[in-house]
C-alpha cells in the first residue's frame, strides 16, 4: 500500500519581498475514511483541531505540520491561523472527496502554484478572448442585412443629424430590411389594444378604461389573462409557450388548414429566428451535416448553419422561370452533396420568397414535399410572410396542408412550419414574437426540442400574446372587426401597389431586370453591370453589387442589400430592396434611383 | 423509404448531453400533479409573479402606454395613467424607430443603453461605454452569446461554480465545451476558495483543456451567498493570472437581505485594483430585470456589459446579435425603467419606493423564516440566504433511503424530491441538478411563496421531512439521543 504523505511548503516570495502564503501539500494522498456523520459541526476554525484530525488519519508527516501550527501560533497574527486552517481543511476535504487523486496529481504542479501567488506578469498568451481565439464558426458567420452597408448608412445618419446639407439627401432611407414600422407603418389598434391591457391588467375593471379602449379588446385581454396562471404576464411561462395561447393559435392553423393542429406541437419563440437556430442546433452535428437552402436565401439560414459547423447546401431558384424552384435541380444538388461526403438532413423553403418574392405554385409544393419524403428530409417551412401575398392568381398554402392533403400523416414527413409577428401586415417586429409547428418528429426528439426551449427559460410574454392574436384576429360582429379589417386592407392593398411601382420602375432602368414581387416584402433586382463598373469594384476591393449598392447609398441616401449577402449564381449581380417606405415616398425613391442608375451607367459605360 | 432525418440517433449529441433540472423531471410531475387538481407550491423557479408578487405600477403603466401609443393623445389618459409615466412613454417612444413594433438596433437602443451606462457609473463610481453595453432578451440569452463566442471545441474549458445554475452547464455542453467545476465550501458559507479554484485549472490542464473563462454568481444561486470584496480581488488576480474572462453573473444584485456585505460588482473591484490588472482581466457582466424586486421574468429583458474586450472582438459579438436582429423592445423598456426608476419629486416616486422596498423587506423575512425552518428540521442544515432568492438546504440522507431511491432508480435526492411534492406539493429542485460533492444531497427552493403562507409551507415540509426520516431511519431511539 503506497505511504500517504503531506509536505508543508512554504509559498515563494513575491518581488516585494514579502512572504508568500503557507500551503499544504500531499502526495499519494488518498481517501481512506468516510466522514463520519456528526462531525460536520466540528470541521471548523482551530487549526490544531484539523491537524488532529489529519493526524488520526495516520499520515505520520502531519505532525510536523502540528509543530508548524504551534510555532505560528505564537508567532503569527489571527489572519495566519485562519489561513492554516483553511488549507489544512481543505486537505481534509480533498482526501475526502473521491476526486482526491485529482489532488496528487496536481501535485507537480504545487510549486508552480506558489509561482502563481507571487504575482508575476500574465502569461504571453493571446488575450483571452481576442479575434484570434473566439469560435472560428462566429467568425464565419456573414449577415449581410445589417452588414457593412448598413454601418455607412448609420453613419450618414449622424453626419446629417450632426450637420444637416452635408450630403446631397435629407434622410436615410432604410431599405435594407424587412422593419415596416420603422417606415412608418402603423400597428393594428386591436392588437396593440390588447397588449396594452395586459401589460397593466389593474386598469381592466376601472370603468375610464371603457372609455380609452374598444369592448372587444377588453374583452379579449380578460380572455388571455385567465389563460395565465395568476393572470401574471411577469412571470416565466410554459418553455413551449403559455398553453392557452397555443390552443388558439392550433385553431388558428386548423381554421387556415382544414387540418387539425395540435398545442402539443407548438413552440413559441422570441421571433422566428431562435426556432430556426433551435432546429440547426438539433440537425448539425458536424461539418459534414448539409442543409439545402435555396439560392438566393435569407442570410439567417447561412448564418446559423455556419454558426452550428454544418454544411449548406445550395439549390438555385430559376431566376428565368420567376425563381421557380425545380426538383430535378434539388436532386442532383443532393447527390453532389452525397458524393462529396455529406449528409444532408434537411430542406429549407422559405414562401413567399426572402429575398425572392415568389408564391410557390401548389403543384411546385407537393413535389417538395415528395421529394422530402422520399429522401427522408426534414423539411423547414419558413412561413413568416403568409399573409404577404399581393397577386390574385397565388394563394399562400402551407406545407403542413399540402402534406395532409397528400395523405401524408405525422409517421411520414417531418416538417417544421415558422411564423412570425414581425411580418404580414402586423409587421411587429420589435415585439420578438413567433411560433414554430414541429410535426413528424418521435416524442424522444420532441423532448429534446423541449429542453432546448427550457434553457432559455421561456419567450417574452408580450410576443406570445401577440402571436395567438395574429392567428386570431378579430371575427365578424366583434367591435373592432370592422377598423382591424379597414387597417388590414390599407396596409396590404398599400403593400401591393409599392410592390408593382417599384417593380415597374426598377423594369425601366437601363441594364435592370426585375421579377415581380408576388409576396412577401421585397423585389430582387438584377443588374448588368459594365466591365468598367466591375473592375472599379475590383479596384475599390468590394464585390461589383456592393460597389453599386454604396454608390446608390452615397448618392440618394437608399440602403439596399447586395445581392452577394443572399448568395446568386456566380457572375450575376442583384440588390435586394424593401417595397416598405411609405406610399408618399415611393415616388421620390424611384425618381432618385432613376437619376442615380442612369450617372452610374453613364460614368462606368465601357 | 429511408430513415428519417431527425431520429434520436442521429441527433447532434451536444443537444442529448445537456441538463437542464429547473423544468425536469420533478418540474414535469408536478405540472402532472396540478393537472390532476393538487395544489402546487411551484418554488423549483425563480419566478415571483408566478406565486403572487405584484408587478411594480410605473414601469407597467410605461409600457402599456407604449404598446398603445395612440392612448398619449386621447384627452382622458389622465384618468387611468399619471403624467410622469405619459411622460415617460413619449420619452421612450422617442428613443425608437417605430415604437414597439420596429427592430431596434442589434445591440438594443442606443437611448436605452446610455440609460444602463449612466446606472452603472452610479452604482460603480467609474463611467461606462453604452457601446460596450448589448441588450438582450433576458441574461440566459447573453450568458448563451457570449459562451458560444468564445467556445471552439471541447478543449475549451469554463470554470463554474457547483453548486451552479444549470443554465451554464447546459449552455456548455450545447456548445461542446468543458465544463471545469470548483467547488463552493459549504462549511464555509459557500466560499469560493481560490485554492480550490487552482487545483481545478491544473487539474484540467492536465486533461488537455485550455481553461478560458470563469463564472461566477453573485449572489449565488442556487447557494445564495454574496462575494466580499476581498474574495472577489483574489478571483480578479487568478483570472488575470490565469488569463481567464471573467463571467460576472449579477442578475441577483438587487436581492441582498444582510447588511454586512452590500453587493459589489466585480466591474467596481477590477476598476478599484489599477493598471495592470484592471486593463488586462477581461469581464463580461449579466444583469436582468427577472429578478430584484422587479420580478419580470415574462418580459425577457437583459444586458451585458464587456470591460477590456478588443473592439474586433465585440464586432464579432455585434455581429452574432445582429442574426437575430434585435432584442424585444418592450424588454428592453423595462430595462431602461429598471436603471432609470422614479426620481424623488416624481409623482409615482412615493408608490414605487412603497411598493418595491414591501417585496424587498418581505424577500428579507422570508429568507430567515425558510432558512430558520430548515435549519429546525431533522438532518437538515442549511446556510443563510445572504442574497439571490433561494435555499439550497443540505439533507442527510439515511442509508435506508438511498437504498431505497436506488431501488426505485432514482437518485437519491431526486427520490426525496419527489416523495417531498407528492406528499405536500411542494415542488423543488433536487441538489443533482446543480451539482454538489458526491455522497452529499441537497434541494433548492426559492424564497418566493407569499410571506403569509410561509409559516404553512415550513410546517409541512418539517412534517414530511420527520416522517421520511421515521421511515428510512436506522436505530430510531438511538439517533434522537
Amino acid at each position: 500500500m503506497p505511504r500517504e504523505k503531506y509536505r508543508w511548503t512554504r509559498g515563494g516570495k513575491n518581488k516585494s519581498g514579502r512572504g508568500g502564503e503557507l500551503h499544504v501539500t500531499c502526495r499519494n494522498g488518498k481517501a481512506k475514511q468516510q466522514k463520519e456523520p456528526g462531525e460536520r459541526g466540528e470541521l471548523r476554525g482551530n487549526p490544531r483541531r484539523w491537524v488532529v484530525i489529519l493526524n488520526k488519519f495516520g499520515h505520520p508527516e502531519t505532525r510536523g505540520l502540528e509543530n508548524d501550527v504551534a510555532v505560528r501560533d505564537a508567532k503569527e497574527t489571527r489572519k495566519m491561523r485562519r489561513i492554516v486552517a483553511r488549507r489544512a481543511k481543505d486537505c481534509y476535504h480533498t482526501l475526502n472527496s473521491p476526486s482526491s487523486s485529482l489532488f496528487h496529481r496536481s501535485l507537480s504542479s504545487a510549486s508552480s502554484s506558489s509561482a502563481v501567488d507571487s504575482m508575476g506578469p500574465p502569461p504571453k498568451s493571446a488575450a483571452a478572448l481576442s479575434v484570434d481565439s473566439i469560435n472560428p464558426n462566429v467568425l464565419k458567420c456573414e449577415y449581410a442585412v445589417r452588414g457593412e452597408i448598413v454601418s455607412i448608412a448609420l453613419r450618414l445618419q449622424q453626419e446629417l443629424q450632426e450637420k444637416p446639407g452635408s450630403h446631397p439627401f435629407d434622410e436615410i432611407l432604410y431599405c435594407n430590411i424587412g422593419n415596416p414600422q420603422s417606415l412608418g407603418q402603423q400597428p393594428i389598434t386591436f392588437f396593440r389594444e390588447v397588449l396594452s391591457l395586459c401589460d397593466h391588467p389593474t386598469i381592466l375593471d376601472r370603468s375610464e378604461t371603457q372609455g380609452l379602449f374598444s369592448s372587444d379588446s377588453i374583452e379579449r385581454a380578460w380572455q388571455i389573462l385567465d389563460q395565465i396562471p395568476g393572470r401574471a404576464t411577469g412571470a416565466y411561462s410554459h418553455s413551449q409557450g403559455i398553453k392557452g395561447l397555443r390552443d388558439t393559435i392550433a385553431a388558428g392553423i386548423a381554421e387556415r388548414d382544414g387540418f387539425p393542429a395540435d398545442p402539443s406541437d407548438i413552440f413559441l419563440t422570441d421571433g422566428a429566428s431562435p426556432a430556426v437556430h433551435m432546429m440547426m442546433q438539433l440537425l448539425i452535428r458536424l461539418d459534414s451535416d448539409g442543409i439545402l437552402c435555396p439560392i438566393p436565401q435569407y442570410p439567417l439560414y447561412s448564418a446559423s448553419i455556419a454558426l452550428h459547423g454544418g454544411t449548406l447546401v445550395p439549390y438555385y431558384l430559376d431566376e428565368a422561370a420567376g425563381w421557380g424552384l425545380e426538383i430535378s435541380d434539388l436532386k442532383m444538388q443532393v447527390e453532389d452533396a452525397r458524393s462529396k461526403g455529406i449528409t444532408v438532413r434537411a430542406l429549407v423553403v422559405i414562401n413567399p420568397g426572402n429575398p425572392t418574392g415568389q408564391v410557390l405554385a401548389e403543384d411546385n409544393q407537393r413535389e417538395i414535399v415528395d421529394f422530402c419524403q422520399e429522401e427522408g428530409l426534414v423539411l423547414l417551412a419558413d412561413e413568416v410572410y403568409q399573409e404577404n401575398v399581393y397577386v390574385p392568381d397565388k394563394k399562400f398554402h402551407s406545407f403542413k396542408k399540402i402534406s395532409r392533403s397528400m395523405g401524408y400523416g405525422e409517421k411520414d414527413i417531418s416538417l417544421v412550419s415558422f411564423q412570425s409577428v414581425s411580418k404580414g401586415y402586423y409587421g411587429e417586429c420589435g415585439k420578438r414574437g413567433g411560433y414554430m409547428e414541429v410535426t413528424g418528429f418521435s416524442p424522444d426528439i420532441r423532448e429534446q426540442i423541449y429542453k432546448l426551449a427550457s434553457v432559455n427559460l421561456c419567450s417574452n410574454i408580450s410576443g406570445q400574446i401577440l402571436a395567438s392574436l395574429v392567428m386570431s384576429p378579430p371575427k365578424v360582429g366583434d367591435e373592432s372587426y370592422e377598423s382591424y379589417l379597414a387597417e388590414k386592407n390599407g396596409i396590404l392593398s398599400s403593400l401591393a401597389r409599392r410592390a408593382k411601382t417599384l417593380e415597374d420602375a426598377l423594369n425601366s432602368l437601363e441594364g435592370v431586370t426585375c421579377n415581380k414581387a408576388e409576396g412577401a416584402m421585397y423585389l430582387f433586382p438584377r443588374i448588368l453591370l459594365s466591365q468598367k463598373a466591375i473592375k472599379a469594384a475590383e479596384a475599390a476591393k468590394t464585390a461589383p453589387d456592393a460597389f453599386y449598392a454604396k454608390s446608390l447609398l452615397h448618392a440618394t441616401g437608399i440602403v439596399v442589400v447586395p445581392g452577394s449577402g443572399f448568395g446568386q449564381v456566380p457572375g450575376t449581380w442583384h440588390f435586394r430592396t424593401t417595397i416598405l417606405p411609405q406610399e408618399d415616398k415611393i415616388p421620390a425613391v424611384v425618381s432618385r434611383l432613376t437619376e442615380f442608375h442612369q450617372k452610374f451607367m453613364d460614368e462606368f459605360r465601357d | 423509404m429511408s430513415p428519417k432525418a431527425l431520429d434520436y440517433d442521429s441527433l447532434n449529441e451536444n443537444v442529448k448531453k445537456v441538463q437542464y433540472a429547473v423544468r425536469g423531471e420533478l418540474y414535469l410531475r408536478a405540472s402532472e400533479l396540478q393537472k390532476e387538481g393538487k395544489k402546487i407550491i411551484f418554488t423549483n423557479v425563480g419566478n415571483p409573479h408566478a406565486l403572487g408578487q405584484k408587478p411594480l405600477t410605473f414601469p407597467r403603466q410605461v409600457v402599456a402606454l407604449c404598446q398603445a401609443p395612440f392612448l398619449l393623445d386621447d384627452p382622458n389618459v389622465g384618468l387611468i395613467f399619471p403624467a410622469d409615466a405619459i411622460a415617460r412613454a413619449k420619452h421612450y417612444l422617442s428613443l425608437t424607430s417605430g415604437g414597439l413594433g420596429a427592430y431596434s438596433d442589434s445591440r438594443g437602443l442606443p437611448g436605452i443603453r446610455k440609460e444602463v451606462a449612466e446606472f452603472i457609473e452610479r452604482r460603480d463610481g467609474y463611467p461606462s461605454d453604452p457601446e460596450l453595453i448589448f441588450l438582450t432578451d433576458g441574461a440566459s440569452k447573453g450568458v448563451m452569446q457570449i459562451l458560444n463566442t468564445i467556445i471552439r471545441g471541447e478543449g475549451d474549458g469554463i470554470l463554474v461554480p457547483v453548486p451552479q445554475y444549470p443554465l451554464y452547464s447546459a449552455t456548455i455542453s450545447l456548445f461542446g465545451g468543458s465544463l471545469v467545476p470548483y467547488y463552493l465550501e459549504e462549511t464555509a458559507n459557500w466560499g469560493l476558495d481560490v485554492n480550490n479554484l487552482r487545483q481545478s485549472v491544473a487539474e484540467a490542464r492536465k486533461r488537455g483543456i485550455t481553461v478560458r473563462a470563469m463564472v461566477i454568481i453573485n449572489p449565488g444561486n442556487p447557494t445564495g451567498q454574496c462575494l466580499s470584496e476581498a474574495n472577489l480581488k483574489e478571483i480578479i488576480r487568478f483570472c488575470y493570472l490565469e488569463n481567464l474572462v471573467l463571467l460576472g453573473d449579477e442578475v441577483y444584485q438587487q436581492n441582498i437581505y444582510q447588511d454586512e456585505r452590500p453587493f459589489i460588482s466585480a466591474r467596481k473591484v477590477l476598476l478599484d485594483m489599477g493598471p495592470p490588472i484592471s486593463k488586462g482581466v477581461q469581464l463580461v457582466s449579466f444583469h436582468t430585470v427577472s429578478k430584484g424586486y422587479w420580478g419580470e421574468c415574462g418580459q425577457r429583458g437583459g444586458y451585458f456589459e464587456m470591460t477590456n474586450i478588443p473592439p474586433q472582438t465585440v464586432d464579432e459579438i455585434y455581429k452574432i446579435a445582429s442574426i437575430s436582429l434585435s432584442p424585444n423592445v418592450p424588454g428592453q423598456i423595462f430595462l431602461g425603467l429598471m436603471v432609470n426608476p422614479p426620481k424623488p419629486g416624481d409623482i409615482s416616486y412615493l408608490k414605487f419606493v412603497t411598493e418595491s422596498k414591501g417585496i424587498l423587506e418581505s424577500l428579507r423575512r422570508r429568507a430567515q423564516i425558510m432558512t430558520d425552518g430548515f435549519n429546525s428540521c431533522r438532518n437538515v442544515v442549511c446556510n443563510f440566504t445572504e442574497g439571490a432568492m433561494y435555499s439550497f438546504p443540505q439533507i442527510h440522507l439515511p442509508p435506508k433511503a438511498i437504498e431505497a431511491a436506488k431501488k426505485a432508480r432514482k437518485v437519491p435526492d431526486v427520490f426525496y424530491c419527489l416523495k417531498l411534492l407528492e406528499a405536500t406539493g411542494i415542488s423543488t429542485v433536487p441538489g443533482s441538478g446543480f451539482g454538489q460533492k458526491e455522497g452529499v444531497f441537497h434541494l433548492r427552493t426559492t424564497i418566493l411563496p407569499a410571506e403569509e403562507d410561509m409559516p404553512a409551507i415550513m410546517d409541512s415540509f418539517k412534517k414530511f421531512n420527520d416522517e421520511f426520516m421515521a421511515q428510512y431511519e436506522d436505530n430510531r431511539g438511538y439517533s434522537r439521543m
